[in-house]
């Protein structure tokens, strides 16, 4: 095949893949949806959040109409299917995108967010087989429609890189902090959800919907996990593999560059969430709260900063 | 930690008045305690924002020159609470310090601490399983002396005692987790110290090459330089370089038209006065490196090789002068000054455009791509006195027009447009000839000595971090008492860091302790 042939196919493959997880999300959507069409069952839900014994059998599933045995459930495995498939062809669009650009597929915000939404979706779809995350499926997949949205709106066609993005550094560099900001993003769906949840519980006003979702306790621990996983990778990848390529690119180590300003904003937020988590007091609401602060400052640094600071030196990188 | 914490804060404040040396103690412990941590972290990361909003001067001195004209009124408050330098302003050094006060505090008492727990023994059993988080209690055949010398086996590598009197087994693992903890909080000091020295020990410096010319290290021969307050400037390491080609190659079609492919700077060096000479390709991401100091190629442009011939013949100039680019397209402007003409000093200050966009008679003003496809010059001419001779430094990028008269034709200022091959005439009668066009280097020369320690550190930090985060200590306990022919095992766990696992584990244990035994496994 031609390069422009490859372009072709990339630019068919994302787009097809946008779609493809736009049913993913519809099919969590949906999920939730007849979850909270069987919610008369809430009524059977005592106020101290106890649930009767009869229902308690099947756990969540409750008592439910007999003709559709939780179709919720059924979506939700309908979602996760659908998301490894809408995973697939965004893999064949970047993978394209590559080899029509002859180079590693991110170098551009565009390339940024094809390739940023295909490693969050892998590392859900990984995480789902280790922690049974499925719930974090309408997070995952309706925060991958707006990425890739984003992307449309930066599209750029696939061409060679600018001189100073030439390095090994820049595949280190950018592959670290995108599966760290992967991680991150899954963390901040705990959190939230946790937020939502952990509110119900001490109100006792957990229905079917919220009862489908594992205990806050059990979303607390899943978004240190994922954090915990996320700030080393965040700390090899903007703090180590990043002054490094700027050394090379632009001979120095660290500038103060609103782009390194924000990598250090996140880093130390993210310092600041496992502190909470290991000081009494802080522990929960607080540190879910902290975890949200430190998504947002991710996220800023990674398009804010671009859209917003044009002096900034990485702005070749739009 | 947190109840020990709470019943020091209510003894402080029962205290009538605290005394002097109270007080001291009280804002230390206040100061090293994880909550001011806490905060002076998200006090720091608060501090630094306004430093990505407002253009910088160590960063970027001529935006803060644009900043300060733009904003009249705001432009100077921000100056006076030092908004234009905020990584060295004194409120943002004060969290810094205060920060490493707290860290340092912070890590010396957990030190010792560790110190001190890494040569005690596991402690005693608590006299009440059922309380802790998992316990399980069995019954096996074999001797409470079997059992135990079973279960030392089975905890595997955790630190282990045996008490044969008391007749339990204590045990305790991760104590790679607070070394971990300590390691990450340790490298995070030893950054901060070395990127601060090795600041003071540095020095950065840029230069314009133009092809054909040469370089040496010496402090004469740069525009820009800076180095910290302890750097001896008449300590440069010798190196000399020529700079043989320059190449500068664009994208010539294609969606991303005019973007740059492809910037290397071929040069040869010397390390010493009469060393041999090596050749190497400077390009971006691609620096000479020597004796620590490294030549980065940050920068291109043209340089036209002007020759001007005043009014009474004589040649009085005949060299290449860059043109510094201000766009993308590498819309360029300079300065040519002549002192030696005669008989009034020559300036010209202008822009040079790679590739004009010639539109019907107007004059070109911007260039459409970077590479030179139509290459034109355009030039005002001033005669008079340049202003060399007062003794005050001058950049060679700025014509200082205070004695200078601008030439006129027709009651409007004289235009001179030239490409490469034509000559121009003034009206004094000396000319101008662009001869030829050049390509031109910026080099950043820089070295900042103990740049490996932060990276080291970082990467050290990472790895202790790692290993807090991930180890998991636990404590572990046996029993065994001889109830008429059986023997009684009692065995419970404790986690430091509460886990969900640990009902599952303590499982285990007691199968690896049956299996020891050789008992069978227990059916449930
Ligand atoms: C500059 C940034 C800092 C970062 C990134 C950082 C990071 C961390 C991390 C990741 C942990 C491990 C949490 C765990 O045990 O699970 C930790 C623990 C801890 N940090 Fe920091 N730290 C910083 C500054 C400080 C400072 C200034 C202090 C002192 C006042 C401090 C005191 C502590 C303490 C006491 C713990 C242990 C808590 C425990 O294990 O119970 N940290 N820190």
């Amino acid at each position: 095949m031609s390069l422009e042939q490859y372009a072709q196919l990339s630019n068919y493959a994302i787009a097809a893949g946008t779609v493809v997880v736009a049913l993913a999300f519809l099919a969590h959507l949906a999920e939730w949806g007849f979850a909270l069409r069987s919610e008369p069952a809430k009524e059977l839900v005592a106020a101290d959040g106890s649930v009767p014994v009869e229902g308690a059998t099947t756990g969540s599933a409750g008592v439910v109409d007999d003709e559709d045995p939780d179709r919720s459930t059924v979506f939700s495995s309908v979602g996760v299917s659908v998301a490894w498939l809408a995973t697939l062809v965004l893999l064949v669009g970047v993978v394209t995108r590559g080899l029509a650009a002859q180079r590693v597929p991110w170098g551009n915000m565009y390339e940024f967010a094809c390739t940023g939404t295909l490693i969050a979706l892998a590392v859900y779809l990984v995480l789902v087989r280790v922690w049974d995350i499925e719930w974090l499926g309408v997070v995952v997949t309706g925060f991958s429609l707006v990425l890739l949205g984003i992307g449309f709106s930066v599209y750029v066609p696939a061409g060679p890189l600018v001189p100073a993005l030439h390095s090994y550094w820049l595949v280190i560099h950018v592959a670290a902090v995108m599966t760290a900001g992967a991680l991150f993003l899954l963390s901040a769906g705990a959190s939230a959800l946790y937020l939502v949840v952990d509110r119900a519980e001490r109100r006792g006003t957990v229905g079917k919907v919220l009862g489908r979702l594992p205990t806050s306790a059990n979303m607390d621990r899943l978004a240190f996990r994922l954090v915990a996983v996320g700030f080393p990778l965040w700390t090899f990848g903007a703090l180590i593999a990043g002054p490094i390529w700027a050394y090379y690119a632009w001979a120095r180590f660290w500038g103060w560059d609103p782009k390194e300003v924000w990598a250090l904003i996140t880093w130390i937020a993210y310092a600041v969430y496992l502190h909470a988590r290991v000081t009494a007091g802080w522990k929960g609401r607080r540190a879910a709260v902290i975890g949200l602060i430190g998504f947002a400052t991710f996220l800023f640094s990674f398009y804010g900063v671009n859209l917003i600071f044009g002096g900034s030196m990485h702005t070749y990188a739009k | 930690m947190s109840r020990k914490e709470k019943r020091e804060k209510t003894s402080a404040e029962l205290a009538p008045a605290l005394g002097a040396r109270e007080t001291l103690r009280w804002t230390w412990r206040q100061l090293t305690s994880m909550r001011t941590a806490l905060f002076l972290l998200m006090l720091l990361a608060i501090t630094a924002v306004p430093g990505s909003i407002v253009p910088q001067r160590g960063v970027d001195a001529r935006r803060v020159e644009t900043y300060l004209l733009d904003h009249p009124d705001l432009g100077p408050w921000l100056d006076r609470l030092g908004f234009f330098s905020v990584y060295t302003s004194p409120w943002f050094s004060a969290v810094y310090l205060l920060l490493m006060i707290s860290l340092v505090g912070c890590i010396i008492p957990r030190c010792l601490v560790y110190a001190r727990a890494l040569k005690a023994r596991p402690p005693r059993a608590p006299r009440n399983f059922s309380r802790l988080p998992a316990s399980a209690v069995f019954e096996v055949d074999a001797e409470p002396e079997a059992v135990l010398e079973a279960g030392r086996k089975a905890l595997g590598r955790s630190r282990t005692d045996v008490d044969t009197d008391l007749l339990e087994v204590r045990s305790e693992k991760g104590y790679l987790r607070e070394l971990g903890n300590l390691i990450f909080h340790v490298s995070i000091v030893v950054v901060l110290v070395s990127v601060a020295i090795g600041a003071l020990y540095s020095y950065r410096g840029a230069a314009v090459v133009v092809q054909g010319d040469s370089f040496a290290n010496t402090l004469t021969q740069y525009d820009e330089f800076s180095s910290g307050a302890l750097f001896d400037t008449d300590k440069l390491p010798y190196f000399s370089l020529d700079l043989k080609k320059m190449q500068a190659q664009f994208l010539e079609t294609g969606a991303q038209r005019g973007s740059p492919k492809l910037f290397r700077a071929t040069v040869d060096y010397q390390t010493s006065q009469d060393g041999a000479s090596k050749p190497y390709r400077i390009e971006v991401n691609h620096p000479l490196i020597v004796d620590g100091t490294g030549v980065f190629l940050v920068g291109q442009g043209y340089a036209p090789v002007l020759k001007v011939t005043d009014a009474q013949g004589k040649v009085v100039f005949d060299d290449a002068v860059p043109f510094l680019p201000s766009d993308p397209s590498y819309t360029s402007s300079g300065v040519l000054k002549v002192p030696d003409a005669q008989p009034d000093q020559l300036g010209f200050q202008g822009f040079f455009l790679p590739t004009a966009l010639v539109q019907g008679d107007k004059v070109p003003s911007t260039s459409i791509f970077p590479a030179a496809q139509f290459p034109l010059l355009g030039l005002f001419a001033y005669r008079g006195d340049l202003g060399l001779d007062e003794g005050i430094p001058q950049s060679v990028y700025v014509l200082d027009k205070k004695n200078l008269k601008q030439f006129t034709k027709n009651g409007k200022a004289l235009r001179i447009s030239l490409q490469p091959g034509q000559r121009a005439k003034l009206p004094d009668g000396s000319t101008i000839e662009f001869r030829d066009l050049l390509l031109f280097a910026r080099f950043q020369v820089a070295d900042t000595p103990l740049v490996k320690v932060p990276l080291v550190g970082t990467s050290l930090g990472v790895l202790g971090l790692l290993l807090s985060l991930f180890i998991q200590p636990r404590r572990t306990w046996i029993r065994a008492r001889r109830e008429g022919s059986r023997t009684v095992v009692e065995v419970a766990a404790l986690d430091r860091a509460p886990r969900d696992d640990l009902p599952d584990d303590l499982d285990h244990l007691v199968e690896r302790i049956r299996h020891q035994l050789g008992e069978p496994k227990e059916t449930t």
